[in-house]
This record gives C-alpha cells, structure tokens and sequence, in this order.
C-alpha cells in the first residue's frame, strides 16, 4: 500500500528562487546583456585611463600633425592616429570617456534628485502641490534644452562644472513626470493607507512604501536622461559652448575634426563611433532593465 | 455605565467635487463599549467605510470630517495631533483591510511588515519583533510560519494574505479593531474561516470591534450592535436581537427579506428586493433618503425626520410610528 503525502510545507517545494530567476531573465536577455558590458568596458577604460593611454593627451606634436590610423596606414606609435595639434587620438579618446561619463552620472544624479523630489511630491499630496509641479513641469517642457543652455554657457562661461549644472537643472523634467504617475498609481493601493493605519509617518511612507515601488521605473528613467546628457554635451562641445579645449571631450574631438573630414574623415568617425556605442549601451541596458523588472515579464 | 471605548456623535463627511458637495457620512453616532462588537450594514456607497476611516482619521486628501463629539478611550479625537493620532493607530487601534490582494506592500517580506508596526511604536529587539510576528502568524492559523515570514505577499494566496492581514493588525494588541469588509474580496469557505478567526481572537484578546459588511448572515452571528446606514445616515441602530427580531425601520426589513433562509424560503419562490437605487447625496439632502424607494413614503417623508427610539438602545429614523406597518414578527437568523 502506498501512501502519498499530500500536505507540502514551503520548505517541500522546490523551485527557482526569486534570484534564480531574476538571473535566468537578465543573462537571457541579449540587450541588456550587450548593453552593460559595452558600459563596463568603457567604464573600466576610463578608470584605467592613465594606465592605458599610450600618451600624454595634451601633448601636442607639431611634427605628427594628423597621422593615419593603424588601420589607415598609419605607425603602431599612434594606434588611432594624431589630431591637427598631433595629440594622440586613442589617449584623448580614453580621457574623453571619463568626461562623459562623468557628465552622464553627475547629471542623472543632480536632475534625478529634483525630478524625483518634486515627482513623488506631486503624486503623494495631490491637490495645490500636484498643480504646481505640472504646472513647473510644462513651463520646463515649454523651454527649449539646447538654447537654454547655450544662453547659460554663453554667459557663465564654458567649463565642465557649468555644463554638468546646466544639464543636471535643465533634465528633471522626465523624472517628474514618471514620478508623479508612478506615485499617484501606488498612493492608491491599500498598502499605503495601511502604512497610515498602523502609525507610519509621511516621510516614512514615502521613503518605505512608495519609492521601493517606483524604483524601477526610477532605473530606467536615470539610462535614458544619462544617454541624454551625455548627447547634449557633444552637441554643446560642438557649438563650441560646452567644455573648453583642451579637455578631451568627445563632441569637441567631433567638432576639432570637422574641419578635416574631407581629407580626413576618420577624426570624426572615431570620436562619433565611441559616442554612438555608449549612449547604445546606456539605451539599450535600460530597455533590457525594464523589460526585466516588468512585472508582466515574470513567470 | 462605564465610560465607552469608542463615543462618536453627529459625525460627518463631505466630500468636495467639481459638481457640489458629497455628504458621504451625515450625522451619524454610536457608543461602542470594551470588548465589543457593532456591525455596520448598508449597501455599496452607504457612507460605512467613510465612518471607519473617520474614525482613524484616515480620509483621503479634500474630504472633510465634522463631529460633535469623537472620543477614543478618553483621548479626544477632533483635538488630537497628527503625531498623537500616529501613536493611537497601531498601537491602540487597528484596521484591516478589504482588499487583501493589494493591502500588503509587494515589496517586502511578510516578516518585514508584520514586525513594521511594532518597531514604529515599541522598543524591541529584532528577535523579539520576530518571535511576536511567529507568535501571531501561528495564532492566525498559518502553518509552516517561520517561511512565510521570509516569503513575499505574491507567494501568499488571498486567504492567507488576509491572514496575515489580521496579524498585522494584532501586532500591538489594539483595543478597538476595525475590520472594513475583511471577507468580501475572499471565497464562501476561506470567508467562514476568516471570520470565525476574527471573532476568536476578538473575544480571546478582549478587544472592541467595527465589523463593517454587507453579509446580515455574518452580523446575526457575530454582533453586540448593529448599525444598519442607508446613504450616509444611521437609519437603524440597536442591540442585535433587537434589530433582527423587531427591525423598526422599512429599509432594515427590506434587507432582512433578502436573506435566504433554507426551510422558510420556498424553493423557486422570489427572494425580496428592494425596488430604486440610492439617492444622490451630492449638495443639499433634505428629509428621508430612503422616501424614493419606501413603499410607506408620504408626504410627510420629504420634511426632517424625527429619531425614535423603541427603548432606550434601539433607535430608528422614520416619520412612521413603528416605521410604517408594524412587522409582528421579525425574522431570526
């Protein structure tokens, strides 16, 4: 005679665990997977920048004026080639990663910690404080980014602080706006009136029941505002009016090539690849995280 | 008489819209003493889950809360401070919710919110808080208890999180406890356990009570007093056997023959209704509410009504002496 037990405790159901599967989701995404190694690389490049540039990348060379790529024919000196002032293209290319970055992160932060603060305001109290964020929300969508931060720049003058500043006041405004909606969803659900119910404080509800709730959609806001930010200050270095040279930054090495991409049309291929490959990875890694934190993806 | 837990007079709430005002709640009182239950009956929109939330001072942003009189074991709730009202919920009073599916935060473990409650009012060790939430995991029936402490709400099915729920509630040892339809979002057979549960631990614990629901079936088994509202106005209060064997007002006996009682009712044969909907309360509400749909309703329904009382803890509102045709006898459940 057989006997089947048909009570299970927890402990007798074996599955994937949570982390699991969270990993199965993120490694078996190809995106995202894409996305954050290109990110890594280039991060640890930057890190490392001091100990892998081949040269100093304010040297200039006057005698090595825009020699050739490798690949174009040129010496194994300079790998990447010289620029019109014969710096080494590949060690400004490095240090030019860690201005963007740089400028990717400071900016999400500084914009993220306004967007969100006004966002989850807006969302939790309603009412006069929620007209007033929409109605700051608008006047900011009203302004337009580049011109706004051409005029700051063209006054305060060009430097990396100026920019990241400019950027970091000019690009909450996505964060509000998903904030405001994803507290607004969540400031309804019963959990947070039971917070309030067993003598939880606002600051508390805030900080412990709502934003662990949004925080995803949070993550994928920061990606795409650093992808942001990092655009703008190419495009402001370009203009001329975003950081000065000689830093190395990669819209200014674009903008120092332009005047040769006739004869030399790799001084800005180069620069304009490595721009185009990280705010990729930035997208694509948060397309990957929000397609892997979705609550419709688990299963 | 001994002072009352709960003492509640001339409570209202209105509601603000871009189309007048809502009085969800008008003029409703009670006094509910220790250790008691009053069952709150109306149907959807009758102003019950307004009054819990009134009481807790819980109402959502624009709502307005006006009474004569709110005290909560001495403690005067119209003048009391946010911070103090902080303290009191939790701590001495506590609610549970309709909705367990959404009532817990998907973003931590059972453990983690069961213990929130005594960590924002008591100085305990993490163990302690922990074995208290085993304690009360047990108590509420869950088994295997130390893993569902680590587990999170979306691994719980619905009769558990309301399980949970419960024990949320218990963390503190509250004196009054107000359960806003703790059954309805759950299945008939979880629904019986649940509630027996709940009136287990109320007597175990000695607490008061605010069972708020629509099911009579549940207020004739569980009830002290039962307030039977009808949009937004108490029009039935009373002791329960009262209120089930001499119901006084039409709108409690139109709820009462709708109940299906196996052996009375005749099989295939109607089961009562009441006939309309509930008025409107959006800007001034003048006389009876309940007029639209009385089948006694007369001329004189349309001025103020007077409040009679049957004897001395058992009141109804109706211009009708004995609310229209005296019912000889009531119906016992």
């Amino acid at each position: 005679m057989m006997s089947i037990a048909l009570t299970l405790t927890p402990e007798e159901i074996v599955g994937p665990s949570p982390m699991q599967m969270l990993r199965k989701r993120v490694f078996g995404h190809r995106g995202l997977m894409f996305g954050s190694v290109v990110l890594i690389v280039v991060f640890l490049l930057a890190l490392f920048a001091p100990l892998l540039a081949t040269h100093d990348p304010f040297a200039q060379d006057l005698t090595a004026r825009m020699r050739p790529p490798v690949f174009l024919g040129g010496s194994w000196d300079h790998i990447l080639g010289t620029d019109q002032l014969g710096r080494d293209f590949l060690s400004r290319l490095l240090y030019g990663a860690r201005i963007s970055l740089t400028i990717g992160f400071v900016t999400a932060i500084i914009s993220g910690v306004i967007g969100t603060t006004m966002g989850v305001a807006a969302g939790y109290f309603g009412g006069r404080t929620d007209t007033i964020v929409t109605f700051l929300i608008t006047t900011r969508l009203a302004m337009p980014v580049v011109l706004v931060a051409l005029a700051v720049v063209a006054i305060f003058g060009g430097s990396l602080q100026v920019v990241i500043l400019v950027l970091g006041f000019l690009l909450w405004d996505r964060f509000a706006v998903v904030m405001r909606a994803a507290t607004r969803q969540i400031v309804s659900r019963e959990y947070v009136t039971a917070a309030r119910a067993i003598g939880c404080s606002v600051p508390r509800i805030v900080l412990s029941e709502i934003l662990p709730n949004v925080a995803n959609s949070l993550i994928i806001v920061v990606t795409l505002e650093m992808a942001h930010a990092i655009l703008l200050e190419a495009a402001l270095s370009f203009l001329g009016l975003g950081v000065q040279p000689p830093t190395p930054s990669w819209g200014l090495m674009v903008s120092e090539g332009k005047q040769m991409m006739l004869f030399n049309p790799w001084m800005i291929t180069i620069p304009g690849i490595a721009l185009f490959a990280l705010v990729l990875a930035i997208n694509l890694l948060g397309d990957g995280l929000r397609d892997v934190t979705a609550p419709e993806n688990r299963n | 008489m001994a002072e009352p837990l709960l003492s509640v007079r001339d409570l209202t709430v209105d509601i603000p819209l871009s189309s007048g005002t809502l009085h969800a709640v008008r003029g409703i009182g009670f006094d509910l003493p220790r250790g008691e239950t009053l069952c709150i009956v109306g149907e959807s929109g009758s102003g019950k889950s307004m009054t819990a939330l009134a009481v807790m001072d819980l109402l959502g942003g624009g709502m307005k809360r006006h009474a004569s009189r709110l005290v909560f074991d001495g403690e005067d709730l119209l003048t009391a401070s946010p911070r103090t009202m902080r303290h009191l919920r939790g701590e001495r009073m506590a609610m549970i919710f309709q909705e367990p599916m959404t009532s817990l935060n998907p973003a931590y473990t059972i453990g983690d919110q069961l213990t929130e409650a005594l960590f924002l009012h008591r100085r305990v060790s993490k163990q302690e808080a922990q074995a208290r939430a085993l304690e009360l995991l047990e108590k509420v029936g869950i088994t295997a208890a130390a893993s569902r402490l680590r587990q999170y709400p979306h691994q719980l099915s619905g009769g558990l999180r309301q399980r949970v729920m419960i024990a949320m509630a218990l963390m503190c040892e509250p004196d009054l406890i107000i359960a806003d339809e703790p059954t309805t979002a759950l299945d008939v057979t979880i629904q019986a356990q649940i509630l027996r549960l709940l009136v287990d631990l109320q007597r175990e614990l000695g607490m008061a009570m605010i069972l708020i629901t629509h099911d009579l079936g549940v207020v004739s088994r569980v009830a002290d007093h039962v307030a039977v509202m009808y949009a937004g106005e108490l029009v039935e209060y009373g002791s329960a056997t009262e209120v089930f064997n001499t119901p006084a007002h039409p709108y409690t006996r139109g709820l009462l023959r709708c109940i299906p009682i196996p052996g009375r009712n005749e099989r295939g044969a109607r089961l009562g209704s009441i006939p309309g909907i509930v008025p409107s309360l959006i800007g001034n509400v003048r006389g009876c509410s309940y007029r639209t749909r009385c089948e006694f309703a007369g001329s004189a329904c349309a001025d103020a009504i007077p409040e009679r009382y049957i004897e001395t803890n058992h009141a109804y509102r109706c211009v009708h002496e004995g609310g229209g045709a005296r019912q000889t006898a009531g119906i016992a459940l």
